[in-house]
């Protein structure tokens, strides 16, 4: 090739590139090395693709990514995760894109929804994990304030939490609109000196409580556990009036505190009805609260990537991972 | 009062006018105050939003059996999922029993380069290199390609159907009529309306995505074809008609040349536009770099999600000059007339095409040209730099933005917001009318009217208040911001050159990056999304009143200084009232930017019609709702926009220069 008649600045470009190609013709080639080959190990070829939606939360996907890499490793799975939102994770069902949602907040809608009526999804179980919703202070309030934690007194402490938002009352922050909330229902039926305050995401809601407790400024908000950020700083619980069975049946009427809430594990029913080693694994799956917590440390605080994470944690726990695998 | 009557009205009273109208709606506002506001409260349906719901669900169930699902969109997505995962193949995931992609880094940065280098000019071609590199150095290589793969699909899709549609408009005026209105509704309707329904449509893969970008990028594609193909002078058009050129010779030799430079600028636009869809697509699982920012807004790592802007910038911009530079091209190779010197061209283009062939050759073989060789990590120092300076600001800052958060508020927002949730609805619908009919004439007048009736009938009205308050605060924001920056770095071409890239982050840096460090600062609040919107709006209003700025003749200027006019005598008298054309574009341009961010400000505590939208989007039995509120963006961009544009006809013929 014969670049050098052109005497023009981009010469001075292909020169460059052919020296480049002159000094580095060497090299070991494409699929030459031995990772290139598939990892997946020939004699588990049983279990086919599973498709793994992954909500977008830390806690949930500490539960994807010890089931997606159990299903890997042990039972050579193909694990496709994807990354949606409930809503359209549910839907994913009908149109039998996703297989598994494996940590789900109630969702009574959906289900009825995909479960009764459409009759594509399936429930598979808890997931082992408790979860709480309810409002929360920031520690240095509890500390400070002590019978905060009480609702009755709530009102007393009103004018710490107005602002720019509120019109006067005390502010009570809400965070993702995906998570139910009966807050507005609860501040009328329980006649408190309040204002919700759609802040309408999670990391509006956790930025709110860092700042609250790094400048000791008072904040109340809707909060949830498991969650990675109470390893940072543990939120404490306010109560209300304890929850009874059936207290909150009239969503308007609402005055008793969340329900203590069993997550659970939805399949679909093709994925069912599949026979796949994955599907006894996802029946399976369940661990404590302290376990998924770990997990979303290594996650979130530790930045590890959800794989590293799990291998950790399932290295560290053999027997909990052997009771899940399907038997025979 | 009739617009005629307005119309022979000497300017100077359009001023008094306005402020009769403002005393009035004060004191009617006074006797009225909370009367007739139709609050909603956030989990309220009307009747209107449980039947949109219901019609959604009607789809919903019926798409299996329904002919138009199973054979015409069916095949669309198989389409767009074959094309896609083929552009993907290429460059960005493993294929063909390949570890690796067809292409690996060396190669898509040799042909990046040849790109630029044959259709701009070297410095691009430099720029696209460096910016290639540093997606790798920063540790996003194949993020990035997937990006690149998506964005590339969809602006091509966009361009092969938007190409032949703004022909069509641009030769056709009825169809034009027809077409304008809807792409004005697929770019100002918010894309977490039609997230969910898309993936029931085209289902969860690239097909989604794909489509959910095109919905945003197709518009400028299309318009701008259109307008290009109508500024063709008639008379070089009329003298090949008598020349006995057939229509279809009349296109292709005469109206497409001469239009092909500002086709250019719509390739670039659609471009843009496609780029600014990367994260809203990653939250239906599209790869790429949008993926990377959402997943670290989960851990609030605002490291990570500034690493991943960073590359989605660079691309931006090293894509926006690359078309820029293609545009002028086309335009000195026009005006020189023919291509100059063919054979040397061919011998150019010959020789660089052999390179890139090279390179893409060897990055198929060898694996240090696949795979970007991971040791020159920099993204690990972009991301503790990041963090630490959010944490700092965040430290640091608070009791400053804090108390300029209380002061707009309290000063600004709040007032007015009372003002526009607690009149009775009636009385804002004669307000707005009244407005329009002093500052814009009868026809706008009545577009107005309908629009505010249109808020009333979807049932949220007082949301649509607030966000209308935050959106005119917020539009208040980005034009002080616009003429100070803008007529500064209009005047001073090193300024410029310093602010420009920092202006095109804001415009390309998604709004999720920078969410956490405002959040800490401002707090979850309506300053907040004032403030996301402002950091997006802003840079298209300093750009173009910069441009409008330099687009005054000297003549004037000179004329000015000669006179002894000060500094500022000469900005206030001669360079502002003369880029008055450019200021009301400005202001237009910026109002549209604002309204775009609505969604982003329900993330962050705006409440009102953003808020509504995102629960449309979580939550089943809102979905009717969210699209309610959808429909309500819409019909207050429609109202503004007919506001400004009549403004903007009006400045043009009143001022001297019409650069813009």
């Amino acid at each position: 090739m014969r670049v050098s008649r052109i005497a023009r600045p981009r010469t001075a470009v292909l020169v460059a590139a052919v020296g480049l190609l002159a000094s580095a013709c060497a090299g070991a080639k494409v699929g030459e090395s031995p990772s290139a080959s598939g990892t997946a190990d020939p004699a588990k070829k049983a279990c086919g693709a599973v498709n793994l939606a992954i909500n977008p939360w830390v806690g949930y996907e500490a539960n994807a990514a010890v089931i997606a890499y159990v299903a890997e490793k042990e039972l050579g799975c193909q694990v496709t995760k994807k990354d949606l939102k409930e809503e359209v994770a549910w839907q994913g069902f009908a149109t039998g894109e996703v297989d598994a949602i494996v940590e789900n907040w109630g969702h009574d809608d959906l289900k009825k929804k995909y479960i009764e009526q459409q009759q594509v999804a399936v429930e598979t179980g808890s997931t082992g994990n408790k979860g709480v919703i309810g409002w929360y202070v920031p520690p240095w309030m509890a500390e400070k304030y002590p019978d905060i934690t009480d609702w009755k007194n709530l009102d007393k402490y009103a004018d710490l939490f107005k602002s720019s938002e509120s019109g006067g009352k005390g502010q009570l922050l809400d965070g993702d609109p995906s998570f139910v909330t009966n807050d507005a229902a609860l501040v009328k039926n329980l006649k408190l000196n309040y204002k919700v305050v759609y802040a309408g995401s999670e990391a509006a809601l956790i930025t709110g409580f860092r700042q609250a407790e790094a400048q000791k400024k008072p904040m109340i908000g809707y909060f949830y556990e498991p969650q990675w950020f109470l390893a940072e700083v543990k939120l404490v619980k306010v109560n209300l009036p304890a929850y009874t069975e059936g207290c909150d049946a009239d969503a308007a009427k609402v005055a008793c505190d969340y329900p203590p809430y069993e997550l659970d594990k939805i399949v679909s029913k093709k994925f069912a009805d599949s026979g796949s080693p994955a599907y006894q694994l996802v029946k399976n799956f369940t661990w404590t609260n302290d376990d998924q917590n770990l997990v979303a440390k290594y996650i979130s605080e530790d930045k590890m990537s959800a794989e590293d994470a799990a291998k950790k944690w399932v290295e560290a726990n053999p027997d909990k991972v052997k009771a899940w695998l399907p038997t025979g | 009062m009739t617009a005629a009557v307005a119309a022979r009205r000497p300017v100077w009273s359009r001023p008094y006018l306005l402020v009769g109208i403002l005393a009035a709606w004060i004191a009617l506002w006074i006797a009225f105050r909370g009367q007739a506001t139709l609050p909603l409260d956030g989990a309220e349906l009307t009747p209107l939003h449980a039947r949109i719901g219901e019609a959604a669900d009607v789809v919903d169930n019926n798409r299996d059996s329904n002919p138009i699902f199973l054979y015409f969109f069916n095949y669309v997505r198989l389409f767009i999922d074959e094309f896609v995962t083929f552009v993907q193949a290429l460059i960005s995931r493993p294929s063909f029993g390949r570890p690796v992609p067809v292409v690996g880094w060396l190669g898509v940065v040799g042909l990046a380069a040849a790109v630029a280098l044959l259709y701009g000019n070297l410095r691009v071609a430099l720029l696209t290199v460096a910016g290639f590199v540093s997606f790798g150095l920063l540790g996003l290589w194949e993020e990035s390609m997937d990006t690149l793969a998506l964005t590339l699909a969809a602006v091509l899709l966009s361009l092969a159907a938007g190409i032949p549609l703004g022909i069509w408009a641009g030769l056709n005026d009825r169809f034009d009529r027809l077409v304008t209105p809807v792409l004005d509704f697929m770019q100002t309707m918010p894309t977490f309306v039609y997230l969910a329904p898309l993936t029931l449509v085209f289902l969860i893969g690239p097909a989604s995505a794909t489509v959910a970008t095109m919905i945003y990028a197709i518009p400028p594609a299309i318009r701008i074809t259109s307008h290009a193909i109508r500024q063709v002078p008639k008379e070089t058009v009329e003298a090949g008609a008598s020349l006995g050129s057939t229509p279809w010779q009349l296109l292709a030799k005469v109206r497409l040349p001469l239009a092909k430079r500002t086709i250019v600028v719509g390739v670039n636009q659609t471009i843009m536009a496609a780029l600014s869809m990367v994260t809203i697509a990653a939250l239906i699982d599209a790869p790429g770099l949008g993926k990377t920012v959402l997943k670290a807004l989960e851990t609030l790592d605002v490291g990570t999600s500034f690493n991943a802007g960073l590359a989605i910038v660079i691309m931006a911009i090293v894509l926006d000059r690359v078309t820029s530079a293609a545009g002028r091209r086309v335009e000195d190779a026009r005006r020189a007339g023919r291509a100059h010197r063919p054979l040397r061209r061919r011998i150019q283009v010959g020789a660089v095409l052999a390179v890139a062939a090279v390179l893409v050759y060897l990055s198929h073989v060898y694996v240090w040209a696949a795979e970007f060789p991971g040791e020159a990590d920099v993204g690990s120092f972009v991301r503790k730099g990041a963090d630490a300076a959010s944490q700092w600001a965040q430290t640091n800052l608070f009791a400053t933005t804090n108390g300029l958060k209380n002061l707009i508020t309290y000063g600004l927002l709040n007032p007015f917001e009372a003002v526009l949730t607690d009149s009775p609805w009636w009385l804002v619908l004669a307000v707005v009318t009244a407005t329009a009919l002093v500052v814009a004439g009868v026809r706008v007048a009545a577009v107005c009217a309908v629009c505010v009736a249109l808020l009333v009938a979807l049932g949220l009205w007082q949301d649509s208040m607030v966000t209308l308050a935050a959106t005119l605060v917020a539009t208040v924001l980005v034009m002080a911001l616009g003429i100070v920056i803008g007529v500064w770095i209009g005047r001073d071409d090193r300024a410029d050159r310093v602010i420009r890239p920092v202006l095109d982050a804001g415009q390309t840096m998604p709004a999720f990056v920078y969410l956490v460090p405002i959040l800490g600062l401002f707090g979850a609040t309506r300053f907040t999304a004032i403030i996301a919107a402002v950091v997006y709006a802003a840079p298209v209003a300093i750009k173009l009143v910069a441009d409008g700025i330099r687009g005054v003749s000297t003549a004037a200027v000179e004329a000015a200084t000669a006179a002894g006019s000060s500094t500022w005598q000469i900005i206030s008298r001669v360079q502002v009232p003369m880029a008055r054309g450019a200021v009301t574009l400005a202001a237009g341009q910026g109002l549209c930017y604002v309204l775009a961010m609505v969604v982003v400000g329900g993330l962050v505590g705006a409440g009102a019609l953003g808020y509504d939208v995102v629960s449309g989007f979580s939550q089943l039995q809102l979905r009717g709702k969210g699209l309610a509120a959808g429909l309500a963006i819409v019909v207050l961009g429609t109202m503004l926009a007919a506001i400004t544009k009549a403004l903007q006809r009006r400045g043009v013929r009143k001022s001297p220069v019409t650069g813009v």
